[in-house]
């Protein structure tokens, strides 16, 4: 082997056991840093890497066919002699053998390994809820399924308000449902978002015609052969054709604990995404890592977390030493209204409001002994933008001063 | 098929196809040039995707609306014939535009 061979890992074989976000960033981050070794993914789902966002949102109105949601064309992978393999479950992974075996039991060998495993939906023991019309949503598969019911004047239940509630809530009423979203906590959002943002969101979605009914627990799911209704927590029935339920996501770490590796709320892996294991990683949704802006371990569901760690996870699968700490930030979309999230505001202990709700515009900063640790940004893109720095900087900005809108964003440190 | 040419920072020139519909980012991602990163996929969340258009074709570019102008704002080295190439639609009247990709998307 050559010099040139082995600082280009030509003889080395990568095997990436995923084929989502995290795993389609490391084939392009792997291959643009020069990997030119075997390459493979190995995905559950029949397609190509694709984008989970638009999900819920334009692919589920219709507005963005299946080709846009690819991460990169699906002709991508043998052009760059990625061996994508599709349909395939993962069933072990072996770090002494560096082995990972396949369904059926085919064992391929690795130098590398690379989980990017993500997560899947929570499922909630419902009676009823294998009943035809009943959907979870995570995939095109389940899109698919419930774009096909969504017709104009059927009556959606959704289960659960958080993102994926809210925003399938504004695309089934995009294309004329009727839709009612029970939600077991006081109000939506409550795990991601301080009430006056809540508040809004139950505003907006009255205003465009959806009922929301907080503190309603689901019971049970009933139909002959189909869904028909949903029995909710305080005996109401209501009248269903399709129901979809997003109350959140699992790790997907099974594989990495069977393994002998550390997980702990997520594969547990360092800053530069290397596990226990010199030889493997781990990036995105399945992953427990440290984060010094916010000085703890995070387990992170986010894109952006997704195709950082997984560029961090490439340039350490090549020997390099990266470190990632970024400020986390997610987004959500329902109607005409931007809500963009920048930090996490778990533990805050003052809300301080910019702008007002009233005219969909507004931002909440989330202070905790006075330092900003997330801004919620509904249609503030400023707000958002400038608090990704001010955060990550450990701001301490007066109230008063985050409040006063005579003073720019751009100022305001 | 549209024709759009895609200037690098250094010079490297890319001509490629691009089917109506598609935004001028995803037209640059699809055909593999580097320089936009799409962090948010066009949401127009990140203002990675940033472009110069080039001035002949500003006109027909048209101008971005209140959104992103404000994350424009916080593009790296933002010049008058700035844009987020995710918002802008690829259609007929576009062929043979031309953008420049700035030197680093922050």
């Amino acid at each position: 082997m050559t010099g040139e061979e082995s600082q280009s890992g030509a003889q080395e074989t990568y095997v990436v056991i995923g084929a989502g976000h995290a795993a389609g960033q490391a084939a392009v981050s792997l291959r643009s840093k020069g990997f030119t070794g075997r390459l493979r993914l190995i995905g559950e789902e029949s397609y190509a890497p694709y984008q989970r966002p638009p999900l819920s949102k334009a692919f589920l109105s219709g507005d963005l066919g299946l080709e846009r949601l690819y991460f990169k064309p699906p002709d991508y992978y043998a052009k760059n002699n990625i061996d994508l393999k599709l349909n395939t479950t993962v069933t072990r992974l072996d770090c002494a053998a560096k082995t990972v075996t396949l369904k059926g039991g085919r064992e391929i060998a690795y130098d590398k390994a690379l989980l990017t495993t993500g997560s899947r939906v929570r499922k909630i023991p419902l009676p009823g809820a294998d009943l035809p019309g009943v959907f979870y949503l995570r995939t095109i598969a389940d899109v698919e399924g419930i774009r096909a019911l969504c017709r104009k004047g059927a009556k959606i239940v959704i289960v659960g308000g958080g993102y994926i509630g809210l925003e399938v809530a504004a695309s089934s009423k995009k294309l004329g449902l009727e839709v009612t979203v029970l939600e077991a906590e006081s109000r939506v959002m409550a795990r991601a978002v301080g009430k006056p943002v809540s508040d809004f969101f139950e505003k907006l979605h009255a205003e465009e015609g959806v009922t929301i009914r907080t503190g309603q627990a689901v019971t049970a799911l009933e139909g002959a052969g189909k869904l028909e209704r949903v029995i909710c927590g305080d005996g109401t029935t209501l009248d269903a054709d399709l129901a979809v339920i997003g109350v959140g996501i699992v790790p997907n770490q099974e594989i990495a604990q069977e393994a002998g590796l550390a997980v702990d709320n997520g594969i547990v892996v360092d800053a530069a995404c290397r596990t226990a294991d010199p030889c493997v990683f781990a990036a995105g949704d399945c992953t427990n890592h440290p984060n010094n802006i916010f000085g703890r371990r995070l387990r992170l569901e986010s894109v952006h977390n997704a195709l950082e760690q997984a560029k961090t996870a490439a340039a350490a699968m090549r020997g390099a030493a990266p470190e990632y700490n970024q400020v986390p930030w997610f987004w959500s979309d329902q109607y005409n209204v931007k809500l963009q999230i920048a930090g996490l505001s778990q533990g805050y202990d003052e809300i301080v409001l910019r702008g007002d709700p009233a005219q969909r515009k507004f931002a909440a900063f989330y202070l905790k002994d006075g330092m900003l640790i997330a801004t919620d940004a509904i249609n503030a893109v400023p707000e958002y933008m400038t608090s990704r720095k001010l955060i990550a900087a450990h701001a301490r900005i007066a109230p008063e001063r985050l409040a006063d809108l005579s003073v720019p964003m751009k100022e305001m440190a | 098929m549209v024709k759009i040419t895609y200037i690098e920072f250094d010079g490297t020139r890319h001509d490629v196809d691009v089917e109506p519909g598609l935004s001028v980012m995803e037209g640059a991602v699809k055909n593999l040039i580097p320089g936009i990163d799409a962090d948010c996929g066009g949401a127009c969340a990140c203002a990675t995707c940033h472009v110069y258009v080039d001035p002949d074709w500003r006109k027909k570019t048209g101008a971005p609306s209140e959104m992103e102008v404000s994350m424009l704002d916080f593009a790296e080295d933002l010049q008058e014939t700035s844009r987020l190439s995710c918002q802008i639609e690829v259609d007929d009247s576009l062929d043979g535009l031309i953008v420049r990709l700035p030197e680093s998307q922050g």
